[in-house]
């Protein structure tokens, strides 16, 4: 018996595992996935918690529903990888050998990063909402609030999901007007990149939107703490922008087993290959999802369409063919923007966000870049999508790999 | 792509108006580059970082990050954003005549 083993069943763990099992012969190989949570939160949605649209209920449900019948689940964290002699420790003290490994462990915050952002008030002025605990108590808060400074800061990047900022803003905006305190409210972006987003064209397109929307816009504020005392975030040029709550999206790292590995970068993400989705130092491994050291964007839709290569390339590599399959770094995100209404980007390691039409050209019936009722809808599909197509590993009804068909260049 | 006179010389930059050509770069181009950033001289800490980063994507092929550059640089935060203000990774890209990092969208 061959065996595979898979780290972390979330997104990206749970579509690979569906895949495989289903394609490799099962009296051949023995396919275990590890994971110390029992439960898979819908990530995407702790973005409407804060403004009562779901509560944790909509994104909660048990990581066993999603995998393959057959697969062997193991549930202790990780230890670490001892890549030289093909096995894995966990912190129970359990070896894991294997032939073939894949490292899905994800992405998560660390406030503890910056100087003052976790003190007594953490979870009762300063939130993060990239948590499901601290989308509820951010929800809980605003249920009282009666308004004065909202403070939204990105303290580095990369971030997973980096629309998710934007889409809280226009959230805020829309949650505050249908309370009748939107005057009241004064909301404020603070980034450290040079614009709304990154990328050019899109990044004017959604600055638009948050000028029209009355939300102010800092670029380049590298925090470096917050002042408890007088309530503000102080840049490293000593720069003080004050607020009365705080929605920090905190340092995103890979998970501290990849540093006790040895094996990550300085954010603890695992050095991989950007065509074929394998390790760049052992033959062996493959990495997907967001704990990959690759400039694509960390979101489910990416973890998708990695899926789609990584299991091209692991039929051919353990049968010692030729990896054939390019991951393109292909993403695809529905931006909410408020008011029943949201965007849509497509775009990849090569193209920005461009306007046009998606995913028939000229046709639809989503509009990228772009405030349409359609591309709400969209968004509010994605989660059936997301428990009933994507995570089990079947075909969405878009190509893996980016067209330029329907987009204007 | 905008084509610039620096001392001189026609040098090519890319759309980030970054310079394009690794080999056009020296350390007298360094400096006009800086000064169009308006860092009017370059002490040694800065042209430490300057060749940490060339030092970094000559190996890598890829411009550090600020994290990767106080973790290995030896610089502290604080004192990137006094040398390069804003930001440091870009701006110290820029100087060194390197692309901009390819931070994650
Ligand atoms: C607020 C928010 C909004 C988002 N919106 C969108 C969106 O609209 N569209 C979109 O496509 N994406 C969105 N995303 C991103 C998306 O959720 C992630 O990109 C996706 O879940 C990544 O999958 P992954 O498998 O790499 O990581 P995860 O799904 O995070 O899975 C990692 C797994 O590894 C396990 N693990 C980690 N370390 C260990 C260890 N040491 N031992 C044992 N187990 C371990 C964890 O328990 C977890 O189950 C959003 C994310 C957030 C936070």
């Amino acid at each position: 018996m061959k065996k595979l083993l898979i780290l972390g069943g979330g997104t990206a763990g749970t579509i690979i595992a569906n895949k495989l099992h289903e394609a490799l012969d099962q009296s051949k190989w023995h396919i275990t996935i590890v994971d110390k949570s029992e439960t898979h939160y819908y990530q995407p949605g702790f973005l409407f918690i804060p403004f009562g649209i779901y509560t944790s209920k909509d994104v909660m449900k048990p990581k066993r529903d999603f995998y393959p019948r057959g697969v062997e689940v193991v549930i202790a964290e990780i230890d670490k990888i001892d890549a030289g002699n093909n096995r894995v420790l966990l912190k129970n003290n359990q070896i894991l050998s294997y032939d073939y490994l894949i490292i899905a462990t994800g992405t998560h915050i660390h406030p503890e990063e910056t100087e003052g952002l976790i003190d007594g008030n953490w979870h009762k002025d300063k939130f993060d909402f990239y948590t499901l605990e601290g989308a509820c108590a951010l929800q809980n808060f605003f249920k009282s609030w009666e308004g004065g400074k909202l403070v939204l800061n990105i303290v580095e990047m990369p971030i997973k999901c980096p629309v998710a900022p934007l889409e809280f803003l226009f959230l805020a905006d829309a949650y505050f007007t249908n309370m009748g305190i939107r005057d009241k409210v004064d909301i404020h972006f603070v980034t450290p990149l040079p614009g709304a987003f990154t990328k050019p064209i899109a990044s004017g397109i959604l600055g638009d939107i948050l000028e029209k929307k009355n939300i102010r816009l800092t670029t380049e504020f590298g925090i470096a703490r917050v002042d408890n005392e007088k309530k503000v975030i102080v840049s490293w040029d000593e720069q003080e922008i004050p607020y009365d709550v705080l929605v920090t999206i905190p340092t995103n790292k890979g998970d501290s087993a990849i540093e006790r590995s040895g094996m990550g970068n300085e954010f603890n993400y695992v050095a991989t290959d950007k065509d074929t989705l394998r390790s760049k130092n052992f033959p062996n491994i493959f990495v997907i999802g967001d704990t990959t050291d690759l400039t694509s964007s960390k979101a489910g839709s990416v973890a998708h369409f990695e899926a789609e290569i990584l299991y091209d390339n692991f039929l051919n590599a353990v049968e010692e063919r030729p990896m054939r399959a390019k991951f393109d770094g292909h993403a695809n995100c529905f931006i909410e923007s408020g008011f029943g209404k949201g965007l849509l980007i497509d775009f990849n390691f090569d193209v920005e966000p461009l306007p046009g039409k998606y995913p028939l050209p000229g046709i639809g019936p989503f509009s990228l870049l772009q405030e349409t009722k359609m591309n709400h809808y969209g968004k509010v599909m994605f989660r059936w999508m997301y428990w009933n197509l994507l995570l089990r590993g079947q075909e969405l009804p878009v190509t893996s790999n980016m067209t330029m068909a329907g987009k204007r260049y | 792509m905008a084509a610039r006179e620096i001392l001189g010389k026609m040098l090519e930059f890319d759309t980030d108006n970054h310079l394009k050509n690794r080999d056009d770069w020296n350390e007298q181009v360094a400096i006009e580059l800086a000064k169009e950033e308006g860092i009017l001289e370059l002490t040694d800490r800065h042209w430490l970082v300057i060749n940490f980063m060339r030092k970094e994507y000559m190996e890598k092929g890829n411009a550090p990050s600020i994290r990767k550059l106080t973790k290995e640089s030896g610089v502290e935060t604080k004192e990137l954003y006094s040398l390069f203000p804003k930001g440091p990774a870009k701006k110290a890209a820029k100087v060194a005549g390197l692309p901009k990092p390819t931070g994650c969208i």
